[in-house]
């Protein structure tokens, strides 16, 4: 069979470097997959629970870069309550015990705790890069432990953490002899930093490419930062607010014309009005923009810098923009590949955006692939109208603020235009769906998204018939949510094989008992299937024809596991 | 007596039986508006196209489902939207629940049980800071409401919340058109993450401290002066939506320092003054409400409409009435000029 020496097809195993794709090599043949996992060095495990850190390790010795993912997505939005799991601690451990040369973790809504840090820090001998989003069980402690002990540490990215800030001086715990800072985010600490160290730790840095402040760096700081760094390429401002007339606003407009590498820039998490001014300079040079928690910026001072913006391929904004703003994006970036659109308040500027913006943006952008939309109404018409327009969608998901909404021309749900998304969007990987919607909707879904690998669903549907279109349809679906739709047990039972080819299921406040839930942990022994409430202990489940009120389950080949905490009952 | 009148005269109870026959109308309450929109025509046995929706109402009713008969699911809720079938339970919900059922057939009002509902459905499990409604309004009841929930019996607790979640749906949907600012909320909706949701809260907190004018989207705090007072307030203009409420509210701001009671210093709203000495202390002659706007002048208050003024004002000045002699004719020049 195999004509080449182990050597050769080492070498063409380098070229293949998707996830997938070396999955799939390493399911050829035996020597295929020994061959493949020894000189495998990144990893993806989508689900850290569905295998066992001492078997990754044993697998894969030769492991540099690890990417885990924790606790089900809906867990970004409070439904998933605390001390469910996700634990990084028993990763970092097995790893460290099996002297896996670990270079890069990528942890998302994982626990790290500051022990985690502190021996990840100690372990790793060549441990260059951390990147953290939102996660939490940390303080800037552990924070400490990873600047001083990682002599060649290139990158820490702390994205959207709840990280508790012990006002200590973890910035200053960089070595004076360490220069090898590539990346390093921030902008998620609440606390206070040593200005000074900062900047001493920049100029130290030749290679620093990526700055993202927070909010306790003040703007006379920011401009001597980038007097050392014109060499930076990702900028996150964090607070932007001074005297318009100061001097060191002067100061810093003259330094921004210096850095003509920026092509992206975030932040801005306190801004004085009227003051973005400084910024044109720079705007055209940007690719990727992110205003999304500039809560100081009007929706006019916006519009003024986004027109001088053209070659925008990412923009993340808030919609004080307003749909004629959306206009304004959709005649300046025609670049735009990525747009998201969150909501200023919880509950949104009445009418700030509606499906007139998302028309304009798909007329002018024809090269959008990924939308996240929060407006408050949308029409069939509009719906329809964007499918035409951008039938290149990847991810589409539309949120629209009150939930159950239907089409507000028509009075309709709004079926037909999620069918036109997915009829036309023959790429479609992503989609959330939102508003007035019954079966219908999911038959199109069934039908036509060929491609669909994740789903979310929020007080949808009419009957079981809607869940299982999508069960019945979606070949690729790894990855399935529902919340408050009434879906029941013949819609979890009747494909229970399905569940083994998808990452996961969630089901909250929908009609699945207590009954069916052990019916389909019995029979698929390689699923964990997981019920739990509101923090109540687990035998309050007493019934089987109790309604579950959340019900989490996922392939795994791991057993069930050891950490869940009370209320939490694995079936 | 003509078709219509009979309809009206008889608030849609009766079919309509008219000289040709029987004559499948719509049944109309007496404001001539379609459907059921009473909840009382919805009950009646009668055949009307109310009985389409009633049959509709009854399968679902009697459909076999866990939790309490006449609890109601997301669906349901959503003709509500429309103002058009008002679905009341068939059977009544035991009287804990009658609070939370009540907003589904208060139409548009929103009563004390809508917030109540929104507390409830707020989950009070620890991290709920924004989950939890953020209107001024007294939130004693809420804790106790949520914790008597574990307490009850085990099977109506996952039933009743999520019947909540139906709930708040219907009251949102209620009350979408009239106070946006005060939705009831549903745990995890709309999907933001919690890190997004208390940044948010944090900066617009943030912005209104140290910036005057105009901080951002959410709100809009200007600076309060009046002649003779010690000390200045703030007001977030963004919760006003008339110049009647604005008037109103310092009025009852202020007032300690005319009338001279400054006993409790505190939010607005919570001095106990009678009505009738304040309506006396704005509109009367002794003292007049004006603003400073984007170019400095000082205007007075009420002449631009309310969204212009917003858009101009930076900060709010009681004047006695003997300094503001000659400001009203400037104030209607330059709106004139302006416009």
């Amino acid at each position: 069979m195999n004509y080449f020496p182990d050597e050769v097809i080492e070498h063409v195993f380098d070229y293949v470097v998707s996830h997938s794709d070396r999955n799939s090599l390493s399911l050829v043949c035996k020597s295929w997959y020994r061959i493949e996992r020894f000189t495998r060095q990144r990893v993806f495990i989508g689900n850290c629970y569905s295998i066992s850190p001492e078997r990754l390790v044993e697998r894969f010795p030769d492991l540099k870069s690890l990417t885990l993912k924790g606790k089900p997505h809906f867990a970004d939005f409070s439904l998933v309550p605390h001390g469910w799991g996700g634990f990084v601690y028993p990763w970092i451990e097995a790893l460290a015990k099996s002297k896996v040369g670990l270079e890069e973790l990528r942890l998302k809504r994982m626990v790290v705790s500051d022990e985690s840090l502190e021996l990840l820090s100690r372990s790793f001998m060549n441990f260059k890069s951390l990147v953290l989003v939102s996660c939490e069980g940390f303080t800037t402690d552990g924070l400490a432990a990873v600047a001083a002990n990682c002599r060649s540490l290139r990158e820490l990215d702390l994205q959207e953490n709840e990280v508790e800030d012990h006002k200590g001086q973890w910035l200053s715990c960089f070595p004076e002899n360490c220069t090898s800072l590539v990346s390093l985010n921030f902008a998620c600490l609440k606390g206070e930093i040593n200005i000074g160290a900062l900047e001493r730790l920049v100029a130290r840095s030749p290679n620093l490419k990526s700055l993202r402040l927070n909010r306790s760096v003040p703007v006379d700081a920011l401009q001597r930062i980038l007097m050392r760094a014109p060499q930076l390429m990702d900028l996150g401002i964090g607070s932007f607010f001074h005297d318009l007339n100061s001097d060191a606003y002067a100061k810093l407009r003259t330094t921004i014309l210096k850095c003509t590498s920026i092509t992206s820039l975030s932040g801005f998490l306190e801004v004085a009005p009227f003051s973005l001014a400084a910024m044109y300079p720079i705007c055209q040079n940007l690719t990727s923009l992110n205003l999304s928690y500039a809560a100081g910026i009007q929706g006019s001072e916006l519009i003024k810098l986004i027109r001088h913006c053209g070659k925008l391929q990412r923009l993340w904004i808030m919609d004080c923009i307003g749909d004629k703003g959306l206009g304004v994006v959709a005649t300046a970036c025609k670049d735009l590949q990525e747009l998201r659109v969150f909501p200023s308040a919880p509950f949104g500027n009445q009418g700030a955006v509606t499906e007139k913006g998302l028309v304009a943006i798909s007329m002018g952008c024809r090269k959008l692939h990924s939308l996240l939309y929060f407006c408050h109404q949308m029409t069939n018409a509009a719906l329809i109208t964007v499918a035409k327009n951008c039938p290149n969608f990847i991810r589409f998901r539309l949120c629209i603020l009150d939930a159950t909404k239907p089409d507000p021309d028509t009075m309709q749900p709004l079926d037909e235009g999620f069918g036109a998304i997915v009829q036309s969007c023959k790429q479609l990987r992503r989609l959330s769906l939102s508003g007035q919607l019954t079966d219908q909707v999911f038959l199109y879904i069934g039908m036509y998204a060929e491609q669909l690998e994740m789903l979310s669903i929020a007080f949808a549907g009419e009957t079981d018939k809607g869940m299982l279109y999508v069960l019945n349809g979606c070949k690729k679906l790894r990855k399935l949510e529902i919340r408050d739709c009434p879906f029941g047990d013949t819609a979890l039972l009747t494909d229970i094989g399905k569940y083994e080819t998808m990452r996961s299921l969630w089901m909250s406040s929908c009609e699945v008992t207590v009954g069916a839930c052990k019916t389909l942990a019995k029979k698929m022994p390689s699923l964990n299937v997981e019920i739990f409430g509101e923090g109540e202990q687990a035998d309050c489940y007493v019934e089987d024809g109790q309604r579950v009120e959340k019900m989490y389950l996922y392939r795994t080949v791991a057993g069930k596991r050891e950490d869940a905490p009370e209320y939490v009952w694995t079936l | 007596m003509s078709l219509a009148a009979v309809v009206m005269e008889e608030e849609g109870r009766s079919k309509l039986v008219s000289q040709n026959g029987v004559v499948d109308l719509k049944e109309r309450n007496y404001l001539g508006v379609s459907d059921c929109s009473s909840v009382d025509s919805c009950d009646s046995n009668l055949p009307s196209l109310c009985d389409e929706k009633k049959v509709n109402l009854n399968l679902k009713a009697t459909e076999l489902r866990l939790g309490l008969p006449g609890s109601q699911s997301p669906e349901r809720d959503l003709d509500f939207y429309s103002t058009k079938l008002d679905e009341k339970p068939l059977f009544p919900l035991l009287p804990a629940k009658d609070g939370i059922q009540k907003n589904v057939v208060s139409g548009n009002k929103r009563g004390f049980a809508d917030t109540v509902d929104g507390f409830s459905q707020g989950k009070f499990n620890g991290n709920t800071g924004i989950n939890v409604m953020l209107s001024p309004r007294p939130v004693v009841a809420q804790p106790n409401t949520v914790k008597e929930m574990p307490s009850k019996a085990l099977q109506e607790r996952p039933c009743a919340a999520r019947g909540t979640t139906g709930h708040n749906h219907a009251g949102a949907a209620s009350i979408a058109g009239s106070q946006p600012a005060s939705k009831a909320q549903v745990v995890g909706w709309p999907p933001i993450r919690s890190f997004r949701k208390n940044s948010m809260a944090t900066a617009s907190k943030n912005n209104n401290d140290e910036v005057d004018g105009k901080p951002g989207p959410t709100a809009l705090f200007v600076k309060v002066s009046m002649d003779g007072a010690p000390y200045l307030r703030k007001v977030d203009l963004r919760t006003y939506t008339t110049y009647q409420e604005l008037s109103s509210a310092l009025e009852k701001m202020f007032s300690c320092f005319t009338l001279g009671q400054c006993g409790s210093h505190g939010a607005p709203g919570r001095e106990m003054m009678s009505e009738s000495k304040l309506r006396d202390f704005l509109h009367g002659s002794e003292y007049v409400l004006t603003y400073e706007d984007k170019d400095g002048d000082w205007m007075l208050v009420g002449d631009v409409p309310w969204e212009m003024f917003i858009d101009t004002c930076r900060r709010l000045k009681i004047m006695k009435g003997s300094d503001a002699i000659g400001l009203a004719p400037r104030a209607m020049e330059k709106s004139k000029s302006r416009s």
